[in-house]
C-alpha cells in the first residue's frame, strides 16, 4: 500500500479531444489517499471521458496523469493492479452468473480453490445487498442491481483505489443511501480511495470530501473543493445553481 | 508481498489458529483449506490469534467468517483489531443464512494443457504470430471455456454438415456420371468424388460451414462485449482481453475443423455410394475404386488444410468482434465481415495449397 497521504491520484492539465472536437482542457487536481473524490459536471461534459483517463482507457491529448504513484500511460500495468472500476453502464459478462462475474478476478490473478473464491464473491455480493442474486445471469436482473454486482466486482481483490462511474443513478433513494454508506464503510475500514461521478446532491454532500466539477461550455472545471464550501461561496452561477437546486 | 502464515497449535485442550502476514485475495490461497479444515476439527475451546495479520481485507474477512461458520462452538478472538471488526461485523448483517453459493461445475481449460503451444495472437497486419507467450499470461486461459465452444462449433454443427455433405456427394456423383458414361466410365465416378472430397470438398465445405455459423457467433459474441464495454471491463481488471477471449475460439476452431471436414467426407462418400449403388454398382466395386485412387494420405492432407482453415476463420471471427466500433449497427457489420473475410481468406489459403502441394509434389 502507498505511504498515507501521498496522492493517491493527480491529474495535472489534462485534456481531451476526439478529433478535433475539445471536450475538456487543462483539468488539474489531486485526490489524496483515503479521500473520496466526486466528479460532477452536466450531461455530456465529459466526466466518463476524464475517468478513462484515469483508469488507462484512453491516451490524454494533452496533460499528464499518476494513479498510485505511477504514469497511467507508461505504467499502466502497474496501475491497473492499484484499481478496481465500476463503469456506468455496468459491463458485467453476459455469459456468466454474477456470482461467476465477481469470481473472474479472483480466479485471474489468485490461487485460492474454488471454494474460497466462491466463498470470497458471495460475501463481495452481500456487501452490495445481492446475496439473494448470486446464480442470476445479468439478463435477469434489473439495472440497479447490475449497477450493485459491478460495484461488487470491482471490489473483488480489494483494490486501493476505486473508480465509480454513477453508482446511484437508476437506484431508489434508499438502496442508493446504502451504497454510500458501504463507500464510507471501505473507506473506514479498508482506507480506499474513492473516485465517484454522481449527481445525487444527497450523495454528494454525504459521501465526497472534495469534488470537482466539470462544465461543457466552459470546456473545462469550473469548480474544486469541498462541497459544503462550493454551495455556499461560489461566485460562478452553474456551480451555485447546482448546489443549491433543493438544499437539504 | 509477504505470504501469509498459518499454524495450529494445541493449548491446554484447546487449538489455537494463528494467522500472520496480509489476509488478503492475492495471499491467501496457500492457507485457505487448511486453516478451515482446522477450524472444522477443532473442538471446543478454538481461539484464533490474528494479531500478526497486518492487514485484513475484505477477502481476509471472508477467510475468518468461514472459520467461524465451520467450526461449530465459539471462537475465542485474538488480536483482532477494531476496524477487521467492523468489516466482519457488516458482513455478517449482510450475509443471510442459509443462501449458499453454487460453485459452478463447469469446465474450464487447464492451463497445463496450453503449455505446450502457447501462441499469443496479435492482430496487427491480420497475422498470426505464433510465439512463445510470457508465462504471466498463461492464466488468463482461466477464463475461457474451450469444451463449450468446442461443442458449439462442432457437435453441433455435425446435422448441418452430414446433410450438406451427403447432398453434395450425391448431386457430385450424379452430374458427373452422366458425362462419364458417353465413355463406359462410370466406374471411375467413384474415385474421382472421393478423391475431390477429401483433398478439396471436404476442408472447403466444413469451412464454409464453420464461418457461417461459428465465425460469425465469434464475432457477435466479442462485438456486444465490446458494445457493452466488457472488454474495457476485461482491460481494466488487467486481463490480456485478447489471449482470455481470442486463443480458447481459435483452439476450438482448429480442433473442430478437422472434424467437420472428416464428416465432410463421410457423408459425401456415403451420398456418392447411393448413386453408384442406384446406377447399378455393386458396393464392393465402389470401395474398390475409392482404395485405388485414395491414399491415406489424400485424406490427412485434407484434414491439415482444414486445421489451417480452423485457425484463419476462428481468428478473423474474434478480429472482427474485437474491432468492432460502437453501437448494435457495429455487432451486424462484424457478423458480415467475420462470414465474408472467413470465406475469402479460406478460398486464398486453398489456392496457396494447390501450389505448395503441387511443388512438393504431394
Ligand atoms: N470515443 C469517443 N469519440 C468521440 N467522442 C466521444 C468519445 N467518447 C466520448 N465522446 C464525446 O465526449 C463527450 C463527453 O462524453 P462523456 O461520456 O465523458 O460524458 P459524461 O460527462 O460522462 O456524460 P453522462 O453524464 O451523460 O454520462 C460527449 O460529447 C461525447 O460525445
Ligand atoms: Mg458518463
Amino acid at each position: 500500500m502507498s505511504a498515507a497521504c501521498a496522492p493517491a491520484i493527480v491529474v495535472d492539465h489534462a485534456g481531451q479531444s476526439f478529433g478535433g472536437r475539445v471536450i475538456f482542457e487543462d483539468v488539474s487536481f489531486t485526490v489524496a489517499t483515503g479521500e473520496v473524490f466526486v466528479v460532477l459536471g452536466g450531461s455530456g461534459c465529459g466526466k466518463s471521458t476524464l475517468l478513462k483517463q484515469m483508469i488507462g482507457l484512453l491516451t490524454p491529448t494533452k496533460g499528464r496523469i499518476t494513479v498510485g504513484g505511477y504514469d497511467v500511460v507508461e505504467r499502466v500495468a502497474l496501475v491497473r493492479r492499484e484499481i478496481g472500476v465500476m463503469f456506468q453502464s455496468g459491463a458485467l459478462f453476459g455469459s456468466m452468473t454474477l456470482l461467476e462475474n465477481v469470481m473472474l478476478p479472483l480466479v485471474m490473478f489468485t490461487d485460492l480453490p474454488a471454494r474460497a473464491r466462491a466463498e470470497i464473491a458471495r460475501i463481495k455480493l452481500a456487501m452490495v445487498g445481492l446475496a439473494e442474486a448470486v446464480n442470476l445471469l445479468p439478463s435477469e436482473i434489473s439495472g440497479g442491481m447490475a449497477k450493485r454486482a459491478a460495484i461488487a466486482r470491482a471490489l473483488a481483490l480489494d483494490p486501493p483505489i476505486l473508480f465509480l462511474d454513477e453508482p446511484s443513478a437508476g437506484l431508489d433513494p434508499i438502496t442508493g443511501a446504502g451504497l454510500d454508506r458501504l463507500i464510507l464503510d471501505l473507506r473506514a475500514t479498508l482506507d480506499c480511495t474513492f473516485v465517484v461521478v454522481t449527481h445525487e446532491l444527497q450523495s454528494i454532500f454525504a459521501i465526497a470530501d472534495r469534488c470537482v466539477m466539470l462544465d461543457r461550455e466552459a470546456r473545462g472545471m469550473i469548480a474544486l473543493g469541498v462541497p459544503r464550501d462550493l454551495q455556499q461561496s461560489s461566485t460562478h452561477p452553474t456551480v451555485r445553481a447546482f448546489f443549491n437546486r433543493d438544499a437539504p | 508481498m509477504t505470504a501469509v502464515q498459518l499454524e495450529v497449535a494445541s493449548e491446554g485442550g484447546g487449538t489455537v489458529i494463528s494467522l500472520a502476514g496480509p489476509l488478503t485475495a492475492t495471499a491467501l490461497a496457500p492457507v485457505w483449506t487448511r486453516a478451515v479444515d482446522a477450524a472444522r476439527r477443532a473442538g471446543d475451546g478454538l481461539a484464533i490469534d490474528v494479531s500478526g495479520a497486518e492487514l485484513i481485507d475484505t477477502s481476509g474477512a471472508a477467510l475468518l467468517l468461514a472459520l467461524e461458520r465451520d467450526h461449530s462452538g465459539r471462537i475465542e478472538w485474538r488480536g483482532l483489531g477494531e476496524k477487521p471488526a467492523q468489516l466482519m461485523a457488516r458482513l455478517r448483517l449482510a450475509v443471510p443464512e442459509g443462501v449458499t453459493a453454487k460453485v459452478p461445475a463447469r469446465t474450464v481449460a487447464r492451463t497445463s494443457v496450453w503449455r505446450t503451444f502457447l501462441i499469443r495472437v496479435t492482430f496487427f497486419g491480420q497475422t498470426i504470430l505464433a510465439t512463445a507467450s510470457l508465462p504471466g499470461k498463461l492464466r488468463f486461459l482461466r477464463g475461457g471455456n474451450f469444451f463449450r465452444l468446442v461443442e458449439r462449433a462442432g457437435t453441433q454443427a455435425m446435422p448441418l454438415v452430414g446433410m450438406m455433405g451427403f447432398l453434395i456427394g450425391m448431386i457430385l456423383a450424379f452430374q458427373s456420371a452422366i458425362p462419364m458414361r458417353q465413355f463406359g466410365a462410370d466406374i471411375y465416378v467413384a474415385a474421382l468424388v472421393s478423391l475431390s472430397l477429401f483433398r478439396e470438398l471436404g476442408p472447403l465445405l466444413g469451412a464454409v460451414i464453420l464461418a457461417g455459423r461459428t465465425g460469425s457467433a465469434f464475432a457477435a459474441e466479442l462485438g456486444t462485449m465490446v458494445v457493452n464495454e466488457e472488454v474495457a471491463a476485461l482491460t481494466t481488471m488487467g486481463i490480456d482481453a485478447e489471449t482470455m477471449l481470442v486463443i480458447p475460439r481459435m483452439a476450438a476452431a482448429m480442433v473442430v475443423m478437422p472434424a467437420l471436414a472428416l464428416g465432410v467426407d463421410i457423408a459425401g462418400v456415403l451420398g456418392m455410394g447411393l448413386v453408384m449403388m442406384i446406377l447399378g454398382f455393386p458396393p464392393s466395386a465402389i470401395l474398390n475404386q475409392i482404395q485405388m485412387a485414395t491414399g491415406p494420405y489424400d485424406l490427412l492432407l485434407g484434414l491439415f488444410k482444414a486445421v489451417v482453415f480452423g485457425a484463419a476463420i476462428g481468428l478473423i471471427g474474434c478480429r472482427a468482434g474485437l474491432t468492432a466500433g460502437g453501437g448494435p449497427r457495429a455487432v451486424g457489420e462484424a457478423a458480415t465481415s467475420a462470414v465474408v473475410g472467413g470465406i475469402v481468406v479460406t478460398i486464398l489459403l486453398d489456392g496457396l495449397f494447390a501450389v505448395i502441394f503441387y511443388r512438393l509434389g504431394l
